[in-house]
């Protein structure tokens, strides 16, 4: 019989993010199609009271909780002992976790710890004549495999964004405090804060509905023999303030200030999508200036509607790739989009 | 054939690792790394020029998906056996999502089997402060880091890009480097994967070609119009 734990963190203000309702949605749509398995949850931050009755009318039959103030802190030595010690609790055979920075941290080595294994990027679970299979990504994107695993505890970081999340409501529920003692020597290490762009400077917005990709043609020699990186600063930025889209950028773009060439000022590797950057999951996905194949397409590969804008009209990353292409000067068409939301917004 | 080259996260682990020996008088690169011995032949003249460290190599087979578990654990052993190696101040350096991959799992097992509990994954800013203290940028969630400050080594940082430009070639640092490149390549221990416990039942590259409509013969104005449409839709 597999126990089944859905291992979260809390977020500072100790409710429940997201990718924690999708992995409990996944953990319990395996429950229902494993027969004989429990499920369990366990959460771990300062305090989880507020978190587990948010969830309480959800299948589980146990909660566990790691409290206390030395589990506010995303930090390696108290995450693995928070993990660890609720692993141990719960006795899970096979743990169902977001893939959130916090957790991708620890886990793996949690699952050293514990003598099983782990098994990241993973998408899908299901269970069919009582074995659990995984789907799950290889080489950034670029593979899927179902596989299974004999080993226990497994755990299954899920991919944030690629599972609903579970709906269950609130109550009230009873949760079994697991008590951690963390040495001083784990406390080697301090969070002291997040460094981010000013909220008028931050690009990045993985809830947005749009995904804007730049590409390097952005800085390159225009139809008048000159460069213009300025304007192109003013086009792009306007359409993100005036569609809160989130940007994306093709690796060329962002390594161009490493070559001594002109740069659009607001792009770091943050920014980067494809083989070496980020998978991000969007809605819709508009691409510009952009040129590159198999390493750049990588990072579309969970944007569902996609167009392009480029003056290529076989241009190998677009064409099979996009559901729309068009052959068009991208500075022409997006100065045009400006105008247009100016004159009716979002 | 696929060149054989260090991932670029791995790469970034290298020239950060280097960059900070370089600027930590008495410090020393050691460069672990694991693949088919003929293939770390070829990685070695990529990388070999661009800075200086001892190899550690360990001879594995050519797989497409070995666990991160069982890479993690020869790391580890090398690691470990490495001759005066002073691990209580030892920086071990990585690709967040190297070795095995893109699984960003081995990193941290080759710590737990360490017993490095300062762990740091996503790594694009190290720097060393004056009593010997470690603060450093992780990538966390919405283009945003994360800053932590650690009392010092033992630590592991598992790299993304960093901030570092690729090394230029220099023939002197290959040189000084194929003194230890080619004995440690002919002495690599061989090491089997045995993937136990995990089977695949498939394994295979997503299909997502699509019906691409090219859009020719419109004004700007007009494809304005429509991607503002399909926008707001």
């Amino acid at each position: 019989m597999e126990t089944i734990l859905v291992l979260d963190h809390t977020e500072n203000d100790g409710s429940l993010a997201r990718s924690a309702r999708e992995a409990l949605h996944t953990a319990a749509t395996l429950h229902k199609s494993l027969a004989g398995s429990q499920i369990v949850i366990g959460l771990a931050g300062e305090n989880v009271q507020a978190a587990a009755n948010s969830i309480a009318a959800c299948p589980a039959t146990k909660y566990f909780g790691v409290t206390g103030a030395d589990f506010i802190q995303a930090r390696y030595a108290t995450d693995a002992a928070a993990a660890e010690a609720i692993c141990k609790a719960a006795q899970a055979t096979i743990v169902v976790a977001p893939a959130t920075s916090r957790w991708m941290r620890v886990l793996p080595g949690v699952a050293q710890r514990l003598g099983g294994r782990a098994d990241t990027h993973v998408t899908g679970v299901a269970a069919a004549d009582g074995k659990i299979s995984v789907n799950r990504w290889y080489y950034r994107q670029r593979m899927e495999s179902t596989q299974n695993r004999t080993q226990r505890p497994w755990i299954l970081a899920i991919d944030p964004g690629s599972q609903t999340a579970c709906e269950c409501g609130a109550g009230t529920a009873s949760v079994e405090i697991v008590a951690v003692t963390i040495p001083e020597a784990a406390k080697r290490t301090t969070v002291v804060g997040v460094r981010e762009p000013k909220a008028d400077a931050q690009t990045i917005r993985p809830d947005a509905q749009l995904l804007f990709v730049i590409g390097a043609g952005w800085t390159k020699k225009q139809a008048d023999g000159q460069t213009h990186v300025p304007e192109a600063a003013k086009i792009i930025l306007e359409f993100l303030h005036k569609t809160r889209a989130s940007l994306g950028s093709s690796k060329s773009l962002v390594d161009l200030g490493g070559e001594g060439q002109a740069v659009l000022p607001f792009l770091s590797h943050l920014n980067q999508i494809g083989q070496t950057g980020a998978t991000p999951r969007h809605p819709k996905g508009l691409s510009t200036c952009c040129h590159g194949e198999e390493p750049h397409t990588v990072g579309w590969r969970f944007v569902n509607e996609r167009r392009a804008i480029s003056l290529d009209p076989n241009c190998c990353w677009a064409r099979g790739k996009a559901d729309v292409l068009y052959v068009a000067d991208a500075f022409s068409v997006m100065k045009k989009v400006n105008e247009l939301l100016v004159a009716d917004p979002i | 054939m696929l060149p054989a080259i260090l991932d670029p996260w791995a790469g970034h682990a290298l020239f950060e690792a280097a960059n900070l020996a370089k600027n930590q008088p008495g410090s020393k690169v050691w460069l672990v790394s694991l693949g088919p011995k003929a293939k770390l032949q070829q990685v070695m003249m990529t990388v070999a020029q661009k800075v200086p460290f001892d190899l550690v190599a360990l001879d594995s087979p050519a797989n497409g998906f070995t666990d991160a578990t069982e890479t993690a654990a020869a790391l580890a052993e090398a690691i470990a056996a490495i001759p005066g190696l002073d691990k209580t101040r030892l920086l071990l350096f990585g690709g967040w999502e190297s070795a095995s991959r893109g699984a960003g799992a081995t990193m941290q097992i080759v710590g737990e089997r360490l017993g490095i509990t300062e762990q740091f994954q996503g790594v694009d800013e190290l720097k060393v402060t004056a009593d010997g203290s470690l603060e450093i940028l992780e990538r966390v969630e919405g283009g945003k880091h994360q800053v932590s400050k650690c009392a010092g080594a033992p630590a592991l940082l598992g790299w993304a890009t960093g901030n570092l430009p690729d090394p230029k070639n220099n023939p002197q640092v290959g040189m000084a480097n194929m003194r230890t490149v080619m004995p440690a390549l002919q002495k690599a221990k061989p090491v089997k994967f045995i993937g136990e416990g995990l089977s695949f039942a498939s394994v295979a590259l997503p299909k997502q070609m699509r019906e691409t409509q090219v859009v020719k013969d419109k004004s700007p104005d007009d494809i304005a119009k429509e991607i503002v449409e399909w926008i707001k839709n």
